[in-house]
């Protein structure tokens, strides 16, 4: 499964092996008898993002939590910007900076206080530690938002407050646990701009996400973690080739006109996803022109009362479709806002499986 | 800089975070200063006359019982400063900023060790107002400077004790609600001791219970200290008892504070 072509496209690397940000070597974890992570390997070039994609529960903050020292790995090797972090986790933390899935700023602080408490816990002295402050301010778009509690800040604000902080120590190596997830479509923009920033500085970026719009915006590499092993790795791209083009979505006026179509694709064999609450129909189509005449044919030959029809482009739910055969159970893996659209396997059409 | 440095640095720089965020946010400081007064003034103008004739027999009243009192008071004190810590130190590891402190290159004890000194620091104050009312209301110890000295000492001691305690109990709690329960049966301690009534007045059960729970050596070394009674051995359990306590609720604590997030 793993993609073990070096890293030669990537700009920053000289033809001489580059030691790499982060390498991950049969890391395995479990909490009582779950097995959470079964020997997952990854390495990481410095100055590049990676993306590791996967769905609530494959134990993606788990990966993030034992590379930032806050676990302990059950077996495997862990290192981050050269250090292991069972052995050496100080030297770990001096080089790494952690944003976590739920802001961790001090909601009693204004955004300059903050940024200021990071500065004086890295042992800036004062005159650097304001330049610092000043700039982050500005950079991250909060210096009018400065002087105020961060408990009046937006969520897009407290993600940004909460980058800036990780950035007080000039880190090498950045950690984002779903940096994006909940956010609207704006703030979501935004923060994608500050990771392509950071990245443009020389830092590395190690994210995970459950959108691979996310992933396909900013990783240069990517992983599929899937039930606690890697089933994927490589560019967005090839990652892409290996899902059949996405889907088209078809909405029905009734429930018995959704009945009908369900039970003639089902008839093919062909597995497509049923929502009853939005009366709609998931069937495979990469929306070509050609894909999509054969499938408004089909819909004239089976007489099918089709009300709406949208083409989706692969998204998270198709990749692990392609990948693992089953799909996420994951309602808002899409980030353009197409929920409640499990995919099932033509013999249990009616309800999505749950990954776990 | 030494580690030593970095670790006191570290430390003054979480102290400073406790104390602005008590400006901010003054429930804490609220509860600890002002239960105790409430408590104090209710035992006083409300008990105080009928008590005072009971402990110290016909003719005595308000005035004897607010003395017997105070040392007790000032137990409570720590207990609700006590209530209070479990809160802070929960908001701090749900909100996810304590994760972020874990992950940074900072001397790890100074997380706590702000917590903890800035809880004794609002729990010392809340004792001094409260010792200021009560010469107000006309409390009359017989204490020499060095008797005051050592009292303070004492009291400081088992703060610092049992604030250790209620940052393992904060750090032990799932949530914020959790943490605020867990502390609870603290502030009813110093009532099932002999804070409020010689325990001798007391059921054989409850009474057995009050002389042998930890406040009331505590509250019987402070009231000899101040009023001159018999002191004893209490003095010594006093002692003893603040240094298991601290001892134990630093390692439970430390123990928390460094497992895995769940």
């Amino acid at each position: 499964m793993r993609d073990l072509r070096a890293a030669t496209t990537d700009p920053t690397t000289t033809p001489g092996r580059v030691a790499p940000a982060i390498e991950v070597t049969g890391l395995r974890r479990s909490y009582g008898d779950l097995l959470v992570l079964d020997g997952v390997d990854l390495t990481v070039t410095p100055g590049t993002v990676f993306a590791l994609l996967g769905p609530n529960g494959a134990g993606k903050t788990t990966v993030v939590n034992i590379l930032t020292t806050l676990v302990d790995a059950h077996g495997g090797t862990v290192r981050v910007a050269g250090h292991d972090v069972a052995t050496e986790p100080d030297l770990v933390r001096r080089s790494i900076g952690v944003t976590g899935q739920f802001s961790a700023i001090d909601d009693l602080f204004t955004g300059a206080e903050n940024l200021r408490l990071m500065a004086d816990l890295h042992h800036l002295d004062r005159l650097e530690g304001s330049r610092r402050v000043s700039e982050l301010l500005e950079r991250f778009d909060l210096v009018d938002a400065a002087d105020r509690p961060a408990t009046t800040y937006s969520g897009g604000m407290r993600r940004r407050l909460d980058l800036a902080m990780t950035l007080v120590g000039d880190p090498q190596v950045i950690f984002l646990d779903e940096p994006t997830t909940g956010l609207d479509p704006r703030s979501r923009r935004t923060m994608w701009e500050a990771v392509t920033e950071l990245v443009d500085d020389g830092t590395t970026v190690f994210l995970t996400t459950q959108y691979l719009e996310e992933a396909d915006r900013l990783a240069d590499r990517v992983a599929v973690l899937d039930r606690g092993t890697i089933v994927a790795d490589g560019t967005v791209d090839e990652l892409k080739r290996r899902v059949p083009g996405g889907h088209v979505r078809l909405q029905f006026p009734s429930t018995v006109q959704l009945d009908t179509a369900a039970a003639t694709w089902r008839d093919d064999g062909r597995v497509v996803g049923r929502d009853d609450r939005s009366l709609t129909l998931q069937v495979p189509g990469d929306g070509s022109p050609d894909s999509l005449r054969a499938l408004l044919d089909r819909i004239d030959r089976d007489r099918l009362d089709v009300e709406h029809l949208s083409v989706h482009r692969p998204d998270l739910d198709d990749v692990f479709l392609a990948l693992t055969g089953r799909g996420t159970d994951h309602d808002a893996a899409d980030p353009e806002g197409a929920t409640g659209t499990g995919r099932a396997d033509p013999d249990h059409a009616t309800a999505p499986e749950a990954v776990r | 800089m030494t580690t030593t440095t970095f670790a006191l640095r570290d430390t003054s720089t979480m102290l400073r975070r406790e104390f602005r965020r008590t400006l901010r946010y003054p429930v804490g400081p609220s509860v600890t200063v002002g239960l105790p007064i409430v408590f104090l003034l209710l035992f006083v103008y409300v008990l105080g006359d009928t008590l005072g004739a009971g402990l110290a027999g016909p003719g005595a009243g308000r005035d004897d019982y607010l003395d017997y009192l105070v040392p007790g008071m000032l137990v409570l004190t720590i207990a609700s400063a006590t209530s209070v810590t479990p809160v802070t130190v929960a908001i701090d590891r749900t909100a996810g900023i304590m994760d972020r402190f874990r992950t940074m290159a900072i001397a790890r004890s100074s997380v706590l060790a702000g917590h903890v000194l800035a809880n004794v620091a609002q729990a010392m104050v809340g004792m001094a107002v409260l010792v200021g009312i009560a010469l107000l209301l006309g409390f009359s110890p017989t204490a020499t400077p060095v008797e005051w000295l050592v009292t303070a000492g004492l009291l400081a001691l088992a703060t610092f004790a049992l604030i250790w305690f209620a940052v393992a109990l904060g750090l032990v709690a799932d949530s914020v609600e959790t943490a605020s329960n867990l502390a609870m049966p603290l502030v009813l301690l110093p009532f099932l001791g002999s804070g409020f009534v010689p325990t001798e007045s007391l059921p054989t059960g409850l009474r057995w219970f009050a002389e042998y729970q930890p406040f009331t050596p505590i509250i019987e070394t402070v009231r000899g200290l101040l009023l001159g009674t018999a002191i004893g051995w209490q003095g010594v359990v006093a002692v003893a008892w603040c240094l298991v306590i601290t001892v134990a609720s630093w390692r439970w604590a430390r123990h928390l504070f460094h497992r895995d997030p769940t």
